[in-house]
């Protein structure tokens, strides 16, 4: 037994330990009770990888910087309409290569300069002449889509010819945008995160800052990795990018020539994990985050949480790659397995309310998408007939890759999807070999066309319908594994075309082209959903999943 | 004692030097790659091909590790592919969360498991022996991802004790001086963040103490026991020494030798165990971001962080060895 004084030390232990839980679970009583000036938290997917938004492809960077740098052009509030952004309106020449840009009076950066046509005309030159290693794919991807490179290509690293000529600023409020030749891509091109103005003090830092390091070793310069460099024009300013707590957080601008942000501080902070981002709303540590699990809307909802859904902009598909397996090179199969698969209830039965069958490559919000293609009913039946007349009376077994570990926003439950489509196929006679892949390893695995089938999709950067069709069926792939030399020529015949009205017929013509060459079968649009706390009012939700917070305030 | 250190500061030359071998090897053979995960899902063959060159990766795995031995041999472990930030800033940025973490569990662990082990020991056969025993067994069989699920939803959405994620409440300003919040925290009396920061511990640390919990608890009652039978406790109570005496001195001394070791052992493990709890509760530590790392193909963040763990895990050890001569005559004598 103890003795009184063996004791002692035990019960000491016993009392801290129990005093500091007290403590700390009191400390955190306090938290979070504050009054309407207390920050906003949003619970993002992964923490920034650069503020200057320039220098990324990531998502939750565009995030973050849309809402302190702006575009010339942006998309309408809760929609993918093309608006004006820092330009009020705009202007293309007939050969679409020459852009017009009225620009927006008494705009001013954070660092107080004044907006004008010279700083919109700086900026693009600065970004066309980058050279070395701000050159490479993973620092300037968006740059070099959309203006195809550089003015002074660096062959360790850029992959083409820059399509921008030149910018004038024609006068104070006028900028003139060239390009060497037309493509589809604009005007949205000019709405990407990616090229957000700043001012030209920013522009001044910046100078002589170079990404540093050798290949494969490549430091970011200063100024994308400290705030205080980089000034905008959006209704937030950069505070700070705390990167040991992977937390940025941005103050209202008080000059904003729009309506001034609702909250005075918000906080992006990372969470990686979708069931922490959920528990940690529900623990009230942040009131909202994205890519809500259709599985989790109704819970939230029915707990009194805001979970609004934005409109569909993108595409759920299962492809048939026609070189790597014979049965999917013949047409009256692929037609077979179309017939086969029950959208249907994948619709109803996986994704959230709002989710529709798809019937070509591009959801119905966009111009281009036609009522006039081949479509496919769920019937087995049929599909059973069709692979019997075309010799596989006894079926056929297939490789099916799907992606693991995982959540799209077409794609909100992979292996779910991938479940029902696999006993639809089981039902006709297909025997279906599973072969998941962890997600960065399958897009790999689909881009060398070692899967005869699996699933993919796309949630569109901006409203053309080249941002979808023509990402996938420009020219032959090993995604695919198509030839179809007419279906490739009309898209770049119809993507190079200035004219809209003749380009949205021509966009027509190719979903119907595609639906009778059938590389696939699209599957679903499914709307994301986002979460938000009773007591926040939301912004508008955007179906590019481009929302500005600025509209978004406490109740 | 000098030579000692310095055989065992020795021994870290060949551990790392195949250690890097084999995962430069690992990562050869894991499929996919950077260019996947930091590229969007909508570029080219090419595009991927040309930052794939770019980051050195088409080169033969010997010269790429000839290269990374040669950084290595300068002090530069390499640039996060994610971030671009140097391999060593990104480490020791997120080192201080982890070791604060790695402390708060091994202090719950010893704290309960050794008065816990001692106790039950001393109570054999009884309702406290039963249930150490049964507790420590539930310790060692819950998964620790399990076990922080299951903290969350009671401690933080349900009772709204703790919160349910990050390492400090978000807005709340602190002075950095070294990187430990609560260190700073005490140093600068800014207690508010030195509490936030505690009650963010707590239920991580909590979740990450059950393994090294159960473990030192069943190892100290297993140790106790048997030293309990040896002759010279049972000489020193018939040499009529004090119980205190006899239980600090004779038992609880010569029972604490395998406890050392395994607090030692179980404290290198930490850092797996990190990796899980980390991502649940949105610590911003090593764990989380060697998770977030092994998705996105980040080769060197992967090979640097598992050396400096390694490194480190050799240094804990080597304390681990000179603290048995504080404890054991017989090792300082040899």
């Amino acid at each position: 037994m103890f003795t009184k004084s063996s004791r002692k030390p035990l019960g000491l232990v016993a009392v801290a330990a129990s005093l500091t839980l007290v403590a700390t679970a009191c400390a955190e009583s306090d938290r979070g009770s504050g009054d309407g000036e207390q920050p906003f938290v949003f619970g993002a997917a992964g923490d920034i990888t650069s503020l200057d938004p320039f220098l990324t492809n990531d998502g939750e960077t565009y995030r973050y910087s849309r809402q302190v740098f702006e575009t010339l052009l942006d998309h309408e509030s809760g929609g993918s309409e093309i608006v004006g952004g820092l330009a009020e309106t705009w202007d293309q020449s007939e050969d679409g290569t020459v852009w017009t840009f009225n620009l927006r009076d008494n705009v001013t950066f954070h660092d107080g300069d004044e907006f004008n046509a010279e700083v919109v005309c700086a900026n693009f030159d600065r970004w066309n002449n980058l050279t070395g290693a701000y050159q490479s794919s993973n620092l300037s991807y968006y740059w070099q889509s959309i203006f195809g490179g550089f003015a002074e290509p660096d062959e360790d690293y850029s992959t083409g010819e820059s399509r921008y000529v030149s910018c004038d600023a024609e006068d104070e409020l006028t900028a003139v945008i060239e390009i060497s030749e037309y493509s589809s891509i604009f005007p949205g091109g000019f709405s990407l995160a990616a090229f957000g103005i700043m001012s030209p003090t920013t522009l001044e830092t910046m100078e002589g800052q170079e990404v540093t390091g050798e290949e494969g070793n490549l430091s970011l310069p200063d100024f994308a990795q400290s705030a205080g460099s980089l000034a905008g024009t959006g209704p937030f300013t950069v505070e700070e990018w705390n990167q040991d707590q992977a937390e940025v957080t941005l103050n209202r601008y008080d000059d904003y020539w729009g309506d001034p942000a609702g909250f005075e501080t918000m906080i992006l902070r990372s969470i990686p994990d979708e069931t922490a981002r959920r528990q940690a709303l529900e623990a009230g540590d942040i009131q909202g985050y994205d890519l809500v699990a259709p599985a989790d809307v109704a819970p939230l909802e029915d707990a009194g949480f805001q979970v609004p859904t934005r409109d569909v902009f993108n595409v759920l598909y299962m492809a048939y790659q026609q070189e790597s397996h014979e049965a999917l090179a013949e047409m009256e199969v692929r037609e077979a397995l179309s017939h086969a698969v029950d959208r249907q209830r994948i619709v109803d039965t996986i994704l959230p309310e709002g989710g529709e069958v798809a019937t070509q490559f591009h959801p119905d919000t966009l111009d281009g998408w036609s009522e006039d293609v081949r479509t496919f009913d769920y019937d087995p039946d049929k599909a059973r007939e069709m692979l019997a007349d075309a010799g596989y009376e006894d079926g056929f077994d297939v490789e099916f890759c799907y992606p693991t570990e995982v959540t799209r926003p077409y794609m909100p439950a992979p292996k779910d999807i991938f479940d029902v489509i696999t006993e639809d196929l089981q039902e006709v006679g297909v025997t279906v070999e599973a072969t998941p892949y962890e997600w960065s390893v399958y897009s790999g695995q689909v881009d060398s066309g070692n899967c005869p089938m699996y699933l993919l999709g796309w949630t569109g950067d901006y409203n053309d319908a080249y941002n979808f069709i023509g990402t996938w069926f420009s020219t032959h792939n090993d995604a695919w594994g198509m030839d179809e030399e007419e279906l490739f020529d009309k898209m770049t015949e119809v993507s190079t075309n200035p004219d809209e009205e003749e380009r949205v017929a021509g966009y027509q013509e190719l979903n119907e082209m595609v639906m009778d060459a059938l590389p696939g079968l699209p599957i679903s649009s499914s709307p994301p959903s986002i979460a938000f706390s009773p007591d926040v009012e939301p912004p508008n939700v955007s179906p590019l999943t481009q929302e500005n917070f600025g509209e978004a305030s406490w109740k | 004692m000098l030579r000692f250190i310095v055989r065992r500061l020795l021994q870290l030359i060949p551990t790392l030097g195949g250690l890097s071998i084999l995962l430069f090897v690992w990562l050869q053979r894991l499929p996919g790659g950077p260019e996947y995960a930091l590229l969007p899902d909508d570029a080219t063959p090419e595009q991927r091909a040309m930052l794939r060159r770019s980051l050195g990766l088409d080169e033969p795995l010997m010269v790429q590790y000839l290269a990374f031995l040669r950084r290595i041999a300068q002090g530069d472990l390499g640039t996060s592919l994610q971030t671009s930030r140097p391999v060593l800033d990104e480490f020791f940025l997120r080192f201080p969360a982890t070791f604060e973490l790695g402390v708060t569990a091994i202090l719950i662990a010893v704290i309960i498991g050794l008065p816990l082990g001692y106790l039950a020991a001393r109570r054999r056969g009884t309702i406290l022996d039963f249930a150490a025993v049964g507790g420590s067994l539930l310790g060692i069989c819950t998964p620790v991802f399990f076990l922080a699920f299951i903290l969350k939803v009671v401690f933080a959405e349900g009772m709204g004790w703790f919160p349910s994620a990050f390492r400090l409440s978000p807005g709340l300003t602190r002075t950095d001086i070294t990187g430990f919040v609560v260190l700073d925290g005490v140093m600068t009396r800014e207690w508010d963040v030195v509490w936030d920061a505690l009650a963010h511990l707590a239920l991580p640390g909590l979740a990450l103490a059950s393994i090294p919990l159960a473990v030192i608890t069943r190892m100290t009652r297993a140790s106790v026991l048997e030293v309990m039978e040896e002759d010279y406790v049972r000489t020193a109570n018939a040499k009529g020494l004090h119980r205190t005496t006899v239980r600090t001195r004779h038992v609880l001394r010569n029972a604490l030798l395998p406890v050392v070791t395994a607090v030692g052992l179980l404290t290198g493990s930490l850092f797996a165990g990190a990796v899980l709890t980390e991502s649940v509760f949105a610590f911003p530590g090593i764990g989380s971001f060697v998770y977030i790392a092994t998705q996105e193909r980040d080769y060197p963040v992967l090979t640097g962080f598992i050396l400096l763990i390694a490194t480190m895990y050799v240094f804990i050890n080597l304390l681990v060895d000179i603290s048995y001569s504080l404890l054991d005559p017989r090792v300082r004598a040899q």
